[in-house]
């Protein structure tokens, strides 16, 4: 492999995976792997990080341990896969444990829930990124928008099942997808 | 006693990490049942506390099996929990990504890649929504999320922490100024 030098190390992966599980209170995981991963560090594409994202929400299991594992293992195979699931799990295997111990302390302080709250609402903030990065690509073909918006009314708004919608968007936005390809073969 | 509780842990969490399509907040509903109705692991409100401590510390909502693990058998019980929920589908994950890179560039996987992404970015956007409406804060939700965005995309390096933190602080302003007010 040529570009060798420029693949991350297994200990790279545990660390950045050990930083985002650590970091990431109030959610929006996905939005700090794209910032971490995508954004400064440019060891994915962005084509590649939206369609395994997309990949690890269809899957069954946490979408962000579905997204490590593929991260992972597209940078170094099998080891790369286990350093960024383990990467990701093992601060906040901690760090729940430990917050369960002072939660009956936290819980009296009236300020502690809606600054929770407040956490979660800005770590939406870091998922708005992906999001306006991805509506932008998508909005290059309208079969791609309409899929995304579709997607995002059926489960968002009208709370239908999230693995039928998936199931049935995924399948017309592919075919279209297939058909648009079909052009642009040689 | 004790020793039934390795494998309990094992045919509770692994069933739900099989079929957690859509993550894990989609099982929590089912864990709940099994390890408070079925099994008696917790009452109701210890599933609640835990549910709440999972959601204010850092990583996937799912951690909420690690916690019912350590309530249960300590820290052997944690490790079991997490694994018994985490594993399975990290393995399945894991096959599917190995055959989706051996077939790079033929023209279907292109086709999947391109046409699963608006899916993809339709979920994150309506697992946004789920989570601002959790908030019992309604519009002061949308607005520091839409800030921080808006923050985000003007100084891409800016530290997300930071905005954790401005967004922390002014949920408890707002919280202190509309609990000082009287009639409410």
């Amino acid at each position: 492999m040529t570009d060798e030098a420029h693949r991350p190390s297994i200990a790279d992966i545990f660390l950045v995976f050990f930083r985002i599980g650590l970091l990431s209170f109030g959610g929006g995981l996905s939005g700090w792997v794209f910032r971490e991963v995508v954004l400064l560090r440019g060891w994915l594409d962005e084509d590649e990080f939206m369609s395994g994202l997309a990949m690890g929400q269809m899957l069954p299991g946490a979408n962000i341990t579905n997204l490590a594992v593929y991260i992972g293992q597209k940078l170094r195979g099998a080891l790369g896969a286990a350093a960024a699931f383990m990467g990701l799990l093992s601060g906040p295997f901690f760090a729940v444990i430990a917050l369960a111990g002072v939660y009956v302390l936290l819980r009296r302080y009236a300020y502690f829930a809606p600054a929770m709250d407040g956490v979660a609402a800005s770590a939406i903030g870091l998922m708005f990124i992906v999001a306006g990065r991805g509506v932008r690509r998508a909005a290059r073909h309208p079969t791609a928008l309409a899929a995304l918006i579709a997607t995002f009314v059926g489960v968002g708004l009208l709370h239908l099942s999230l693995p039928l919608v998936a199931a049935g968007v995924g399948t017309l936005s592919v075919i279209a997808a297939w058909r648009r390809s079909a052009g642009d073969e040689r | 006693m004790k020793d039934d509780i390795p494998l309990a842990l094992i045919a509770v969490f692994v069933p739900f990490s099989l079929v957690s399509i859509g993550g894990g907040t989609s099982v929590i509903a089912g864990i709940q049942h099994e390890a408070v109705d079925v099994r008696h692991w917790l009452t109701a409100r210890e599933f609640i506390d835990l549910f709440a401590i999972s959601r204010a510390a850092p990583g996937p909502g799912s951690m909420l099996s690690t916690l019912i693990g350590w309530h249960l058998w300590g820290w052997p019980g944690a490790l079991i929990a997490t694994l018994a929920l985490f594993l399975p589908s990290s393995l399945i994950c894991y096959g599917v990504a190995l055959i989706w890179r051996r077939h790079r560039g033929k023209r279907w996987h292109t086709a999947l890649e391109q046409g699963l992404a608006p899916v993809g970015i339709g979920l994150v956007l309506a697992g946004a929504l789920s989570v601002l409406r959790i908030g019992s804060n309604g519009p002061l939700s949308f607005i520091i999320a839409f800030g921080s965005a808006g923050l985000l995309s003007w100084r891409p390096r800016l530290h997300p922490l930071l905005l954790f933190l401005i967004g922390g602080t002014i949920f408890i302003v707002y919280h202190a100024l509309s609990a000082a007010q009287p009639g409410s």
